[in-house]
């Protein structure tokens, strides 16, 4: 845990006042460390789920959006679900991935984004997943070619996966839902 | 009965064999589906995580259709649920800031362990078992997004749980008592940090071990895929425990045949339910 002191009085307020607006009240944390005790990927992270709930508070952004931490949760809920002040602590994930892309920062874990992107393309594009697709789009991002071949494999082999895409008459509607409709509110 | 039906993408995809079993339970329990039309991805985590608007706008569309269809929603993916219900909250909260005029008639969001689980349908199916799964060990699995967050789901008992005890305690089976139920398996995580994944999959089949689970019993579509596929990579000395699905052991138990076709949908050999079954009757026995 890193022990240098933290001022608060550079927090980022814009930051602050988005959590506020989204109902994500970080100042209610009394840092009884529940969160993080639960958190089954915790051993992985780089900022203990408590650390980033005080780091919110602080208005700490960029060292938020730097870490590990937001790439690993799994988003199970977990922490959310036993916070004795019921923080949004996982929409608060949420806002911290949204912002780290928008804001462009280099994530520490490049795979995990790289994977939503190829995930969301399939979604973007038949209004519907399309696991291979999506899996040749991610493969093909993050140079992973070789890992989990065997397993690929073994799906294929066994008709788990489906050969052609099934794309929604509605395509244009999801379309539109990802052409930012609504954005010129976005908080 | 009659319901509206969301599949969902894995449905489609991996997990075609649990919607073949939702199906075939929904035809034996006299529930008549109505599949949504056109409906379309719920975003999965994929969307919610990394854009708010986008996670919410394309379960949004599928609420609005369901709408039309004018039935509760029948959910057999965790997070096809929980995303659903997200959205519905979203709604009933604020429609106008979602474009949408009318909501004054929201479906019920139903995930499928909440409606087997219901006495009437349990006492069904116990009628109907023709083949019980007598005396075998099962660790119900709930993984997280039927479940968490409550304030979302609506879920009674977040971290105790019964449905899925109920469920297969209906076809004869012996559900274990064990420490993981509603763990993560961190199936978002399993094809970008494998190793994670292999690390909470080997802490819960362990788990299920300790309690004499046999096998496996979930209603998730992705901790069905993640539990089976990466105990591949555990390096076990034992087989592996087979995964099933709820729907899946009912629907065995029920006709009282476990096809082919469906034990081949494991990575994990499915061969201990064939004692059960009178094809897999040895030689001489002939059939129950």
């Amino acid at each position: 845990m890193n022990s240098e002191l933290i001022p608060t009085e550079t927090g980022n307020q814009k930051f602050l006042q988005k959590l506020q607006v989204m109902g994500i009240d970080v100042h209610a944390c009394f840092q009884c460390g529940r969160c993080s005790s639960g958190c089954p990927i915790g051993d992985f992270f780089d900022l203990q789920v408590m650390e980033v709930v005080r780091l919110a508070s602080y208005g700490a952004e960029d060292i938020l959006l730097q870490s590990k931490t937001i790439w690993l949760c799994a988003a199970c809920e977990t922490c959310a679900t036993r916070c004795p002040n019921e923080i949004e602590i996982a929409g608060l994930m949420d806002v911290l991935r949204s912002l780290a892309l928008k804001k462009r920062i280099t994530p520490a874990e490049p795979r995990v984004p790289m994977l939503h992107r190829s995930f969301l393309d399939s979604v973007k594009h038949w209004g519907r997943t399309y696991e291979i697709g999506m899996l040749a789009g991610y493969k093909l991002r993050s140079g992973d070619l070789v890992g989990d071949m065997k397993l690929g494999l073994q799906m294929f082999t066994k008709g788990k996966l489906k050969l052609v895409p099934q794309g929604i008459k509605g395509k244009a509607e999801v379309r539109q839902i990802f052409s930012g409709k609504g954005k010129e509110y976005d908080r | 009965m009659k319901l509206a039906y969301y599949p969902g993408c894995s449905l489609e995809g991996s997990a075609r064999d649990y919607d073949h079993s939702v199906r075939q339970l929904c035809r034996d329990m006299g529930i008549w589906l109505v599949e949504i039309p056109d409906w379309n991805c719920c975003g999965a985590s994929s969307a919610h995580m990394t854009d708010h608007e986008i996670g919410m706008r394309l379960p949004i569309r599928n609420l609005m259709l369901a709408q039309q269809v004018g039935l509760d929603i029948l959910v057999p993916c965790a997070a096809c649920f929980q995303r659903l219900k997200a959205a519905d909250q979203a709604l009933r909260a604020d429609p106008g800031y979602w474009d949408v005029k009318d909501y004054s008639s929201p479906p019920a969001i139903v995930h499928i362990s909440s409606l087997l689980a219901r006495d009437d349908i349990l006492a069904r199916i116990r009628e109907k078992v023709s083949a019980p799964l007598q005396d075998l060990t099962l660790a119900c699995y709930y993984g997280c997004l039927s479940l968490r967050n409550p304030r979302v789901t609506g879920a009674a008992d977040w971290e105790t749980p019964t449905t899925l005890e109920r469920i297969v305690g209906a076809v004869g089976a012996e559900p274990v008592s064990w420490s993981h139920r509603t763990e993560c398996c961190s199936g978002s995580l399993t094809l970008t940090r494998p190793d994670i994944a292999v690390r909470l999959v080997g802490d819960i089949v362990r788990a299920a071990r300790r309690a004499g689970a046999k096998a496996i019993v979930t209603d998730c579509p992705m901790c069905q895929a993640n539990v089976e596929s990466r105990q591949l990579d555990l390096g076990q000395t034992e087989p592996g425990l087979p995964v099933f699905f709820a729907t899946e052991l009912v629907v065995a138990a029920i006709s009282g045949s476990y096809p082919a076709a469906q034990q081949k949908a494991h990575l994990i050999d499915p061969a201990l339910l064939n004692r059960f079954f009178s094809q897999a009757a040895p030689a001489g026995e002939g059939p129950r």
